[in-house]
């Protein structure tokens, strides 16, 4: 068995012939040429037919793929025509009489060293799209016509990298996978690979050798592997991971639109936890009610110095109007302890998660909050919003935060700019003080939101980065889980919800545990969202329920 | 000649399929000669690849400059363009 690491770039696992993309070759030739007026002519006429070519394939592709893959070959067709492009190879041609294939190739390695040397991932993966335009056009000239597969069975594509057209023109039904030598997560290969559903493995470099053609292969997108002549345990191993993947996919399908509701009739909230807006897409498509945390930390880590109004402003906008009518709770900055942020210049301290950090922080640094205030309340014109505090130990912290909220609200009345009236606060329960105080702090807010990564840590005095402390870290705990119990009773007395966001909400061994203690909603990463809703929907509550709260409140518990 | 600044918006800034879009746009103003500046570096709006070689990204100012044609109501068109899409 040969194993090959490269990197996924799209899920699935396949198994099948390893094949060799054949990709037709031409020499260049360069010569002068006598009558340079019908060389360029000869040039026109081919770009004719390439533009041509490319508005067939976005047919084709807009068939096949959307509107998205389309739109590709169209930027190709104004490549292709491109007055700066033509003015070179017309240069080229009429002033050093060079033939069109020459001054095709030179026009090309130009644009294609251009977009090669920006500074900036995306056009620099924009130097392929050049040279595949003139690729195009050069086979023209040549007079090469496009190739497919040739093999009877589906196989596993290899190639040192696939250009667009030539990724389109392949035929479907034969590919079972790609795999190349070159690439990255945003070449095209990789793009039409997750359009299409199948698995993609970039960047294996030489080790793909030619003389594996024919040969058994399975390849993993999740884990980026390609094993050529597989043993039977891989064999027998990944087939039952393909097994499971595809599984999951039809359960994605069919719990779609489907509530989260028991078999008695309890119903919960499966919101998810993101840390970008463009994370709001896998939300989505993975049917989360909401946001249960937006962390809005992101925005503090990808700047160099502190992020404006305006910008945070345009993220939640997005992020928030991409929702439509559904929630979405922004947590407020909570950096410190695990994350540290340079500009902020927090002066080193022995215990950071002790320390200074969240809405510590931001009570403290009055500015950096009101930025983000009023980022907030500006967007949530644009969606439906909620608001949490992290952090937080003590009610006077809710009612300065609170108090600051009402500030930004009048300032932007007067300065008449819409925000929404009834956006939630809540605060984030993930301190013993605030569990404990939680009959007192329910009055001040609309909602919580248990933490349970931290809850757990700060609970049992286990540092969650410490990985020696094995047994005594556990998050199960019949503390943590007595805390979240009486969280949830303190809220309802005062007519307030209670959700989770920490990693605990997805575990399927406490869903049980959670409807019988009454969590109103559960915020779990969007992939989580379907099993937990599976669970869910194969749950009797009130089977459970008693025996549940006896083993966890009840003397003879066997904790 | 009439001119006006544009703060891109859009997360991706002028990137290919933004810039085939820009310079189809731009296409349809057949009486006015449009640039695109950014910087020191000024470049003919309908040159798709000089377009994308400006790198254009979010939170950058460009500044649109048009000559020739119905200037005004060509810059109020285009301006309504750029917010709309960009």
């Amino acid at each position: 068995m040969i194993s090959i690491q490269g990197k996924g770039v799209s899920n699935g696992v396949a198994s099948g012939p390893l094949y060799f993309y054949q990709r037709a070759t031409t020499t260049l030739r360069r010569y002068t040429v006598e009558d340079t007026e019908s060389e360029w002519q000869r040039f026109k006429d081919a770009q004719q037919k390439c533009i041509e070519q490319l508005g067939e394939l976005a047919e084709k592709a807009r068939k096949e793929a959307g509107d998205d893959a389309a739109m590709l070959f169209e930027t190709h067709q104004l490549m292709a025509e491109d007055l700066d492009y033509e003015d070179a190879i017309q240069a080229s041609i009429m002033e050093e009489a060079n033939n069109a294939e020459a001054a095709v190739t030179d026009t090309a390695a130009t644009f294609a060293d251009m977009f090669a040397s920006m500074d900036d991932a995306y056009m620099q993966a924009r130097a392929a799209d050049v040279k595949d335009v003139s690729s195009r056009i050069l086979n023209i000239l040549y007079g090469v016509v496009q190739g497919g597969i040739d093999s009877d069975v589906p196989v596993i594509l290899a190639a040192d990298d696939l250009a667009p057209s030539e990724t389109i023109q392949l035929d479907k039904t034969k590919i079972l996978a790609f795999v190349t030598e070159g690439g990255s997560s945003s070449s095209h290969t990789a793009i039409l690979a997750r359009t299409m559903g199948i698995p993609a493995i970039v960047g294996v470099g030489d080790q793909i050798k030619k003389e594996y053609e024919g040969r058994p292969t399975i390849v993993d997108g999740s884990t980026g592997q390609v094993y050529v002549d597989p043993d039977e345990d891989t064999t027998t191993y990944l087939m039952e991971k393909r097994r499971k993947l595809i599984e999951y996919q039809q359960m994605l399908e069919e719990l779609k639109g489907k509530e989260n509701i028991t078999l008695d009739g309890h119903e919960i909230r499966v919101y998810c936890n993101i840390g970008s807006p463009e994370d709001v897409h896998s939300v989505l498509s993975n049917d989360g009610g909401g946001v249960g945390l937006f962390r809005s930390e992101f925005l503090y880590l990808n700047c160099d110095d502190y992020p404006d109004e305006e910008y945070q402003f345009e993220a939640y906008k997005q992020a928030l109007s991409e929702m439509g009518n559904r929630e979405v709770i922004i947590r407020t900055l909570d950096i410190g302890a695990d994350k540290q942020i340079e500009y902020f210049d927090l002066p080193h301290e022995e215990n950071p998660a002790l320390g200074n950090r969240a809405l510590r922080i931001c009570l403290n640094r009055p500015e950096i909050f009101r930025t983000q205030l009023r980022a907030l309340f500006r967007a949530s014109a644009y969606g439906h919003l909620g608001i949490m505090f992290p952090m937080v130990t003590s009610v006077w912290e809710v009612r300065e935060a609170k108090k600051m909220c009402e500030q930004v609200k009048n300032e932007l009345k007067e300065e008449g700019i819409p925000y929404d009236e009834h956006v939630q606060i809540g605060i984030m329960v993930e301190t013993p003080a605030a569990a404990v105080m939680s009959d007192r702090l329910a009055k001040e807010v609309d909602f919580f939101s248990c933490g349970t990564n931290d809850l757990t840590q700060y609970t049992l005095a286990c540092d969650r980065q410490n990985n020696d402390l094995g047994r005594f870290f556990d998050p199960h705990h019949p503390a943590v889980l007595r805390l979240l119990k009486m969280v949830c009773d303190n809220a309802h007395k005062n007519g307030i919800w209670v959700g989770i966001c920490g990693e605990l909400g997805a575990d399927l061994d406490l869903t049980e545990t959670f409807l019988s203690i009454g969590i109103d909603e559960l915020s779990v990463s969007p992939r989580s969202v379907l099993p937990l809703r599976k669970k869910i929907r194969e749950t009797t509550l009130s089977e459970v329920k008693e025996a549940i709260l006896e083993d966890l409140m009840g003397e003879g518990s066997q904790f | 000649m009439k001119e006006f600044e544009f703060v891109v918006t859009d997360p991706v800034g002028i990137h290919a399929r933004p810039a085939g879009n820009l310079v189809r746009e731009i296409k349809k103003y057949v009486d006015s000669k449009i640039t695109l500046t950014k910087g020191e570096k000024t470049v003919d709006a309908l040159r798709l690849m000089a377009v994308m070689g400006l790198g254009v990204k979010q939170g950058d100012t460009v500044t649109f400059r048009i000559e020739g044609g119905d200037e005004e109501a060509v810059a109020a068109d285009l301006e309504a363009y750029l917010k709309e899409n960009l």
